[in-house]
């Protein structure tokens, strides 16, 4: 385990959790928000902003994936340490992060079970480019409608037709992060 | 200040971790009633322990907390539960429903409308809205699972055949953009409306029975009913005695041996504050 | 004039003050201690341990004193501070047969190996009151020999189980080898249908009242399941852990528990050749009522797995049983109907104020039409 592994944690984990995850629970109730979070600087690729979110929401108790460019030997001894993560595949995910491209097919994540849909992976998505704008959003949590640059429209499309099963989507930024339930309509804009 | 002997908030890390997961799994299927391994909290159960553990969960050093119980401020459970927290989380705390950012409740939704950027928490005695029809949780998982609501719909229409109305004044059952139906905790029905299009989040944790559910803003939310028997957010025909609101829902007060009452808004803030800007019920401003 | 109640905190404050001055009692009575209550009341401890699902005599001793000698709320305050405790490592699952033992009993077997353990038993006590414990005494020297089994040097002894006998001639169904780890019921939700093992949890844990009486109902026909006690067992355990850098399970402390099992009748089923069955109970302390009660109701839960008849019992009903055994949740929701419910309970006066008015509305109408019709 080299040196890097050992910091980029919370120095604070109350109070820094207990922000962020504020920040992850408004954007997942208002999808297509953007929210700036901090207090993670995890190594290189991730973003300031998954790694909060895996701070904020995994232990081991929790299996990870960890996928394409995502899956370093630098990120792993991070996870190790920090959060204690099992690392799964795909398939076996409470948590997934990749890029979307990576990420594909992701018809192979959990979508939990009609009794009991909580049961879903939930998929941490690096975005080289989140902002407003793009997609047309609409449902639960937001008012009118919200636009989001999204990859795989359709992917979205299909996953909110199996709803209420389906997986979520928190799109991760450099600092910045946004939320998509399964409970969103997506139209290409 | 903040209890050194205890974590921020009280709850563990690991403990806050698995209730915000259940949280956002709770936000992306609203109304969907989430198992969650729910803590022994140092209050007991049915006293709020689901709705302090959600907020728990929620709380961030900056929250301004307001916590009502029956729409008051001052009620004993909802001071212990303030109490709770500015000893535990060292937030500010305040009566306010405008300046609050977090309101924890029992029974009732405030009368002013809430805003974007707040939560109100609901503490929930039974989330199963069908459990008094089916007392078994194997059994009423499976409702939801194929929307098998026939059951509810039958028992608002025996209601109806009896006593020509549906005799359900409060905890009355809601369907959630028209795929789960909820327990919206025990509001009396007249706050139904407030559940729908609301600009805060709102969420629902029940303790004893380790479920947690959600409605984020904006929410379709819809009181069952009959298209020859409409639901109505009913209330009693006066107006408040202390500040003359005709629209807030009321407390009856027994004033003395001889059948006396009075009503009053059961929303100790919002009739305060109409108080303040000198409005008048029929006796007086004198309280 | 109608003032609205306030002043909350002061009353609460108020409330707290009496309590703690009640809790004291009279100042000339000298206060209990802890060890007191550790050494004397030691039944009460041990149920407060076992409901609390808490392994600390001193802090069940100090329950008991703050919560006034109330054992559920005892099992409260307990239960609250375990919630808080940190979790190093899971043990090893301790072996009974190893159990260092005060008291074995078998109801079915007049001797066997090892014989029997009366130990410290109010069996064949005669329940009459001695008036002797009301003298009080200053503190006495130890009794020569004490602890009986354990005096000078003497080892207690190691036994083997008495089902183990029984096993050898395949008259008793085996003991299953779970592979799985075992769901932790104070981490995770309930869930539906349960494992074996979260039912043991959830009875170990639950209300000693409420476990004897579905024992009871068994007993009396309500899913009857003839129970012998093939052993009953009192003593102490060591508890393991495995340490990983080491590599091998470290010692870190002793426990004591009482153990029953039951040998039940089967006739045996299509697939079964006839075999006697079993029902499990183990709990912390000496809480001989208790694990005999839960191995009965243990029993008569896993009819499905037997292939047996449910008969409806309230006893074989799992969801029934384990969702209203737990008293720290049932005193919780009980006693909530304390707090105000003004809100609901105007709902409800308006509702049937309006029913009233309605029926009386059309009770008049009713009047008004009949003459009329007489008339006509």
């Amino acid at each position: 385990m080299n040196a890097q592994a050992l910091s980029g944690g919370f120095a604070e984990a109350p109070l820094q959790s207990a922000r962020a995850f504020r920040a992850v629970m408004e954007a997942m109730a208002r999808p297509g928000t953007l929210h700036e979070v901090t207090g993670a600087a995890p190594p290189a690729p991730l973003s300031v902003a998954a790694g909060v979110v895996l701070l904020t929401l995994c232990d081991d108790t929790t299996p990870l994936h960890l996928a394409g460019a995502c899956d370093t030997p630098a990120l792993r001894d991070w996870v190790a340490f920090h959060i204690g993560a099992p690392l799964v595949p795909a398939p076996e995910a409470q948590f997934a992060l990749g890029r979307w491209a990576d990420l594909m097919p992701v018809n192979r994540f959990a979508i939990g079970q009609p009794d009991y849909p909580d049961r879903s992976a939930t998929l941490i998505v690096e975005m080289p480019d989140l902002r407003a704008g793009g997609a047309r959003l609409t449902g639960p949590g937001i008012r009118t409608e919200a636009r989001l640059t999204l990859p795989g429209v359709a992917a979205h499309q299909a996953n909110h037709a199996r709803f209420p099963l389906g997986f979520d989507l928190i799109l991760t930024g450099d600092s910045r992060l946004a939320a998509l339930p399964r409970s969103t309509r997506v139209e290409a804009e | 200040m903040t209890d050194q002997a205890y974590t921020f908030a009280y709850l563990d890390e690991q403990t806050k971790r698995m209730i915000r997961r259940a949280l956002l799994k709770a936000l992306a299927v609203p109304g969907y009633q989430v198992p969650f391994a729910s803590r022994e909290m140092p209050m007991p159960y049915g006293w709020g322990t689901g709705g302090v553990q959600v907020t728990a969960a929620c709380l961030v050093p900056e929250d301004r907390l307001k916590v009502i119980d029956q729409g008051a401020d001052d009620t004993t459970n909802a001071v212990s539960i303030r109490r709770f927290f500015a000893r535990t989380a060292g937030v500010a705390t305040t009566e306010a429903t405008a300046e609050a950012t977090l309101i924890q409740t029992r029974h009732r939704i405030p009368e002013q409308p809430l805003r974007e950027g707040q939560i109100l928490v609901y503490q929930v005695p039974i989330p199963e809205p069908l459990r008094f029809l089916e007392p078994r949780e194997t059994e009423t998982r499976k409702m939801h699972e194929l929307e098998e609501y026939g059951l509810m719909h039958v028992k608002l229409y025996e209601d109806i055949a009896r006593h020509g109305t549906i005799a359900t004044s409060y905890a009355y059952p809601v369907k959630v953009e028209g795929r789960y139906v909820m327990d919206p905790s025990p509001i009396p029905k007249f706050d139904n409306p407030k559940l729908s299009g609301n600009a805060a989040i709102q969420l629902f944790g029940a303790g004893r029975e380790q479920r947690i559910y959600a409605l984020p803003p904006y929410t379709a939310v819809v009181s069952l009913d009959f298209d020859d028997h409409p639901f109505t957010a009913s209330k009693p025909g006066h107006a408040c005695d202390l500040c003359g609101a005709a629209h807030s829902y009321l407390d009856e007060v027994i004033t003395d041996d001889a059948g006396g009452r009075m009503f009053v808004c059961s929303d100790t803030d919002f009739c305060a504050g109409r108080r303040r800007e000198g409005h008048q019920g029929r006796l007086g401003g004198q309280a | 004039m109608y003032v609205a109640v306030k002043g909350g905190e002061r009353a609460i404050d108020n409330a707290h003050a009496w309590l703690a001055e009640e809790r004291r009692g009279a100042r000339d009575v000298p206060e209990l201690t802890i060890p007191q209550i550790r050494q004397q009341m030691a039944l009460a401890v041990n149920r407060v341990m076992a409901e609390g699902s808490l392994y600390d005599p001193d802090l069940a001793a100090l329950a008991i004193k703050q919560a006034r000698g109330d054992l559920i709320e005892a099992v409260f305050l307990i239960r609250a501070y375990r919630t808080t405790l940190p979790r190093f490592a899971a043990s090893n699952p301790v072996d009974t047969a190893q159990m260092a033992l005060d008291r074995r009993i078998s109801a079915t077997f007049k001797d066997l190996p090892g014989g029997q353990i009366l130990g410290p038993t109010f069996d064949y006590t005669h329940r009459l009151l001695d008036f002797t414990l009301m003298a009080e005494g200053a503190p006495e020297a130890p009794l020569p020999g004490q602890p009986p089994v354990a005096a000078d040097g003497d080892t207690p002894p190691h036994l083997p189980h008495v089902s183990e006998h029984l096993n050898h001639d395949g008259l008793i169904e085996p003991a299953p080898q779970g592979e799985t780890l075992p769901p932790d019921l104070t981490r995770s939700p309930m869930e539906l249908p349960a494992d074996r093992a979260l039912r043991l949890q959830a009875i170990t844990r639950g209300d000693e009242g409420f476990i004897l009486s579905m024992a009871y109902s068994t007993q009396r026909g309500y899913g009857r399941t003839h129970a012998f006690v093939g052993e009953l067992r009192l003593g102490r355990v060591a508890v393991e852990v495995d340490i990983p850098e080491l590599g091998f399970a470290v010692e870190i402390g002793e426990i004591e528990l009482t153990e029953c099992e039951t040998v039940n009748q089967f006739k045996g089923s299509r697939s079964e050749a006839p075999q006697f069955t079993r029902g499990y109970g183990l709990v912390f302390g000496q809480s001989e009522r208790k694990a005999i009660a839960m191995s009965l109701v243990d029993r008569a839960l896993r009819w499905k797995e037997l292939g047996e008849d449910n008969i409806g019992a309230p006893a074989q009903d799992e969801e029934f049983v384990l969702m209203h055994a737990d008293n720290v949740q049932a005193t919780g929701f009980l006693e909530h109907i304390k707090l105000p419910h003004y809100v609901d309970f105007q709902a409800e006066m308006e509702l049937v104020r309006r029913l009233r008015a309605e029926a009386a509305a059309a009770e008049a109408q009713q009047h008004q039409q009949q003459p009329q019709e007489a008339a006509e």
